[in-house]
């Protein structure tokens, strides 16, 4: 039970996904503009990180012992066929979900932290219990920074700032003090 | 003649009008992960060369047989045998670096500069272009992320490439080599191009003013 709360804590504060180890940064960088729907793609990117720890666990415990160099192959075609077939449950079982989360779903797969979170999980060795506590973990940091930025954003919205530095370059700047602040959790944990 | 004319400009607008960093932000991930020194820079831009050069080959060869509806996951299976073939021979070839780069080799298949070059030009051209706008792409991919890992490296170890650039009393500025660092670095070189690309352009427009101006005096005389 200590394992699987060190693996959520650590996953949403120490090693968060987008502020420590840069995945996700499309959206991060593309979405965030609006608090709303930054909280809504958190929600349907953890979704779909769940459902990846799935399928990466089936996978890596049925078919890859037998042919480790289609790992990588394997990962992208069962997970985004997987998020397209559940994509398409929700819109004819739920139009009101869908119309929420599900107009994300498409885009997530084509997220490089779905593919790492398979990754991570398969070099880490996690079994099925802790590849889904750390999708979990994974999903709530990447909403978690999501938020933080939308919100940040928005406040600089009526700022007086150069348009020259307006954009990426100063998305970058303030996620870069984000990170910073994230690296204050890094002594949560000593043995980290 | 005209072809190889136009062949060149399609390699050489890679690397700086349509860079795909600096100009198009696209492939922040691999960008950021594995600059922290230069090294690691050189052989992921060596990777992404490799990787994007040979899709855009056989995409672009192929391009008569691949069915419109399923296209973008023929694309993505084709990136993934490249980048699988990438993930071994640096694991035969160069283990210490490999592990260093870790995970961050496979997530090559989720760089989407290399899927947009695909979709956007070598589905539509000739394998000449298509091979000619892959490697100057990959260039400039390389150019940036060689410029990021080497400032990010000089500053927080006072190195490059391993070799020590200042004496003993310098000072390294840790930050740089972890997590934030990276996000700064690139938010100030993406200013810097800015700042570069605008001073240029006022500098042209002020070009063309004075050549109006000098016409001008030309015709009232």
């Amino acid at each position: 039970m200590d394992d699987l709360l060190w693996i959520f804590i650590s996953t949403l504060l120490v090693n968060n996904f987008v502020l420590a180890y840069f995945l996700g940064l499309c959206p991060f960088l593309g979405v965030s503009g609006q608090l709303l729907t930054s909280f809504r793609l958190g929600l349907a990117t953890t979704f779909v990180l769940i459902i990846t720890a799935l399928c990466a666990w089936v996978l890596n415990t049925y078919v890859l012992i037998h042919a480790p160099y289609l790992r990588l192959i394997s990962f992208i075609v069962v997970i985004a066929s997987t998020v397209q077939f559940i994509e398409m449950s929700i819109k004819k079982l739920s139009p009101s979900l869908f119309k929420s989360l599900g107009i994300f779903l498409p885009l997530i797969t084509t997220n490089c932290a779905i593919l790492g979170l398979a990754i991570f999980a398969t070099n880490r060795g996690y079994g099925l219990v802790e590849g889904l506590v750390f999708a979990l973990g994974a999903g709530a940091g990447f909403t978690l920074a999501m938020v933080l930025m939308a919100g940040i954003r928005e406040e600089t919205e009526i700022m007086d700032v150069p348009v020259l530095i307006r954009g990426t370059a100063f998305n970058l700047i303030i996620a870069g003090i984000l990170s910073m602040a994230f690296m204050g959790f890094a002594g949560l944990f000593s043995s980290t | 003649m005209a072809t190889d004319v136009s062949a060149y400009e399609e390699m050489i607008k890679g690397l700086w009008r349509d860079n795909p960093v600096f100009v198009q932000v696209l492939g922040m991930c691999p960008m950021l992960a594995v600059t922290n020194s230069a090294i690691n820079a050189v052989v992921m831009g060596l990777a992404t060369f490799f990787v994007l050069v040979t899709s855009s080959f056989l995409v672009s060869s192929f391009k008569q047989w691949i069915p419109k509806q399923v296209r973008i996951s023929l694309y993505v299976i084709i990136i993934a045998t490249f980048v699988t073939v990438v993930d071994y021979s640096l694991l035969a070839m160069l283990p210490a670096i490999h592990k260093e780069l870790g995970a961050f080799i496979p997530l090559i298949v989720a760089n989407c500069m290399i899927l947009g070059r695909q979709e956007a030009f070598a589905s539509k051209h000739g394998v000449k272009y298509a091979v000619m706008d892959a490697v100057g792409m990959s260039a400039g991919f390389m150019i940036a992320l060689f410029s990021l890992g080497a400032v990010r490296e000089i500053l927080g170890v006072g190195a490059l490439f391993g070799v020590d650039l200042f004496s003993a009393n310098f000072e390294p500025w840790v930050i740089m080599i972890l997590p934030p660092g990276g996000f700064l670095t690139l938010g100030l070189l993406l200013l810097f191009f800015n700042w570069f690309t605008e001073r240029r352009r006022q500098f042209l427009i002020k070009v063309a003013d004075v050549d109006k101006i000098a016409v001008g005096v030309k015709d009232n005389g």
